[in-house]
């Protein structure tokens, strides 16, 4: 049996012996074969000594279990690693990020508790996957809509704890959010927002309760176990329109991206969408020649004789019929401003959408629908995937800038030009971009190590230009934290604070974004 | 490393081309069914959007919907779910069940020949 760094081997023992009086004996996992399955299907240290296995893993079933499970953790100091559906693949799926943790599986803890289609409201437990609540609310014939992400079997919890984001107005998960239930390192259970109010009527309909409001602590952190949480929904529409709009020159950008973020910032467009170049994409052998070696004069002469975009944002609208079409109206009266901009309608359905409608589309994430389509984003042959995500600036300098840099880094560290044009920038949050960027990864160990050393140079090449990642592998959250540096890491520092007042034992999640325990801190740095 | 993932398929397939005489019961299979339906149906099933499926057809085996197929073994599908393969991730203990995964193996083996 492995061992969790830093505990003896009989204390182990005992500890789980009483994990299994605590929550069931075929409930904790110790056995080689079963702790295996909580590896990082796609973890960048394949086949390396690095990476980070479980000693043993723990699934309880409700709250008073998970007390129970902290509670012997603390007494024998064993570093527990907090999972939810553990579906988190590209940023480190069920694995922790030190080597020996037991992790604290809360799949089991599945319970859809309330969906409410008259305020638009869930509260579920941190088991639950976009999918289960997607049927609940199916069988229910409810009228709202989850905002899955892309991959459908992730948790709204977990997903909203990671600052993930989907598609719909609905899109910042964390933000959507409305009230937790935390169990903290020392067992006690907390409840945010107006939960902390006995026998609460409106825990999922307002946030911010009395006092000072907590629930930011407990995302992309190792302060609490959230065993509830509360979401807002989005009422069924009754449409959903799209638009294209094209521009042919280069330097259309600049004016493209700040129509584009007025429009997101007034709140005409609600919804993620991208901003790209087709040019990127084409297979035409004349335009990969062009990418190769043309000018910008040479690309933008090729758009005039091919009529296509240089640039091309489709902009989604959910609402009613009749404000959807003004929304788009108004819309491309406001890019009108762009010398030559053309427009074309999208797609255009009415809700809710019957079997044959949604059979014939691709991906239905847009549409409030759970899929895992965006799994073929690596090819047939792909054995995973790793992103890298920073945040740029909402405008069209910002994104040329970074197209640059980040392609500059892949030719000195890999000798193969860098493919930045063809990574989209998303709005899945307001005010800024976010790229998210593709790291194939391999059971191939040199592969993965300069996958790795390219992936750090892009982190402190970000840094340098002041971006930074919204969320990482588990691989990376040193790296990154550690660009996050203001006044000497003060926010590193307050970050400690808190976690030697909430987590003095240090058993919560070590070296989540970041944050190691005080007794690990040193050897960590 | 690599000759290992190599090895991995190879000895999967064989284990796919092997015959498999197992008779089921038509409640296991039912289970199997609706276990199916969640937890691989969504990558490997039939329609648009279907890595899974898509995958296993880019790489020739026909047919690419595992429910088609008649030839797979329970060893077979019981490596897959708990090793992953390619971008399949594996499945742990708290989604997949033991029984679950005799009961999808005994779905996924319904129509084979003796």
């Amino acid at each position: 049996m492995r061992v969790p760094p830093g505990v003896s081997p009989g204390d182990f023992s005992d500890a789980i012996k009483q994990f299994q009086q605590a929550i069931g004996k075929e409930w904790v996992f110790t056995s080689d074969e079963d702790v295996d399955l909580y590896r990082d299907s796609y973890s960048p240290f394949w086949h390396e000594q690095e990476e980070p296995i479980p000693s043993a893993a723990v699934a309880p079933d409700g709250v008073e279990q998970v007390q129970a499970v902290v509670k012997i953790a603390n007494h024998y100091k064993i570093p527990l690693w907090t999972i939810s559906t553990g579906k988190n693949l590209g940023y480190g799926g069920s694995a922790p990020l030190l080597g020996g943790s037991v992790v604290l599986d809360l799949k089991r803890m599945n319970r859809v508790l309330e969906v409410n289609d008259k305020n638009h409201y869930a509260l579920v437990e941190p088991g639950v996957s976009y999918f289960d609540l997607y049927r609940y609310i199916q069988d229910k014939n409810l009228k709202v809509w989850i905002d899955p992400p892309d991959p459908g079997w992730g948790s709204p919890v977990g997903n909203a704890l990671e600052r993930g984001g989907g598609y719909t107005p609905m899109r910042d998960h964390f933000d959507c959010h409305c009230g937790m239930e935390v169990v903290l390192a020392n067992g006690d259970v907390v409840r945010t927002g107006m939960g902390a109010l006995p026998n609460a009527k409106t825990w999922q309909q307002y946030k911010y309760g009395f006092g000072p409001y907590v629930d930011g602590i407990f995302s992309q952190s190792n302060f609490g176990v959230v065993t509830k949480m509360g979401f807002w929904l989005f009422p069924q529409p009754e449409a959903y329109l799209s638009g294209n709009v094209m521009v042919s020159r280069h330097d259309d950008l600049y004016a493209l991206v700040e129509v584009f973020a007025n429009l997101l910032n007034s709140g005409t467009v609600q919804a993620t969408t991208t901003v790209v170049s087709p040019l990127a994409f084409g297979r035409d052998p004349e335009l990969a020649t062009l990418r190769a070696s043309g000018s910008t004069k040479d690309l933008e002469d090729y758009v005039a004789r091919k009529n296509v975009a240089y640039w091309s944002v489709s902009l989604p609208f959910y609402g009613s019929a009749k404000v959807v079409a003004a929304q788009w109206e108004y819309a491309r009266e406001k890019f009108s401003v762009i010398p030559g901009v053309k427009f074309q309608d999208g797609a255009s359905y009415r809700f809710p959408l019957d079997a044959d409608q949604l059979a014939k589309i691709t991906n239905p994430v847009p549409f409030g629908v759970p899929s895992l389509q965006t799994f073929s984003i690596g090819g047939s042959h792909s054995q995973g995937h790793m992103w890298f995500s920073p945040i740029i600036p909402m405008t069209g300098e910002a994104v040329l800038e970074a197209q640059q840099v980040f392609d500059q880094v892949f030719k000195d560290l890999s000798g193969a030009p860098g493919v930045s044009a063809s990574f989209p920038v998303w709005s899945f949050f307001a005010r800024a971009f976010v790229i998210i960027y593709f790291f194939p990864i391999e059971h191939d160990v040199e592969k993965n190590r300069r996958n790795r050393e390219i992936f750090k140079r892009l982190v402190k090449t970000s840094a340098e230009r002041g971006w930074g990642e919204y969320r990482t592998h588990t691989a990376f959250m040193g790296n990154i934290s550690d660009a996050y540096s203001f006044n000497d890491h003060a926010l590193r520092r307050l970050h400690e604070t808190m976690k030697d007042a909430l987590d003095p034992n240090g058993i919560l999640a070590a070296g989540k974004c970041g944050i190691w325990p005080k007794a690990m801190r040193k050897a960590k740095a | 490393m690599k000759n290992a993932r190599v090895g991995l398929l190879l000895a999967l397939s064989l284990m796919i081309t092997a015959p498999a005489f197992a008779a089921p019961d038509q409640d296991q299979i039912e289970k199997g069914h609706k276990v199916y339906d969640k937890w691989c149906f969504p990558c490997h099933g039939t329609g648009l959007g279907k890595p899974g499926t898509d995958s296993l057809a880019a790489r020739g085996q026909k047919p690419a919907v595992l429910e088609e197929r008649t030839d797979l073994t329970v060893p077979a599908i019981k490596t897959f779910v708990r090793h992953g393969v390619l971008f399949m991730p594996m499945f742990r203990k708290t989604e997949v069940s033991d029984a679950d995964l005799d009961a999808i193996a005994a779905y996924l083996t319904r129509n084979n020949k003796p």
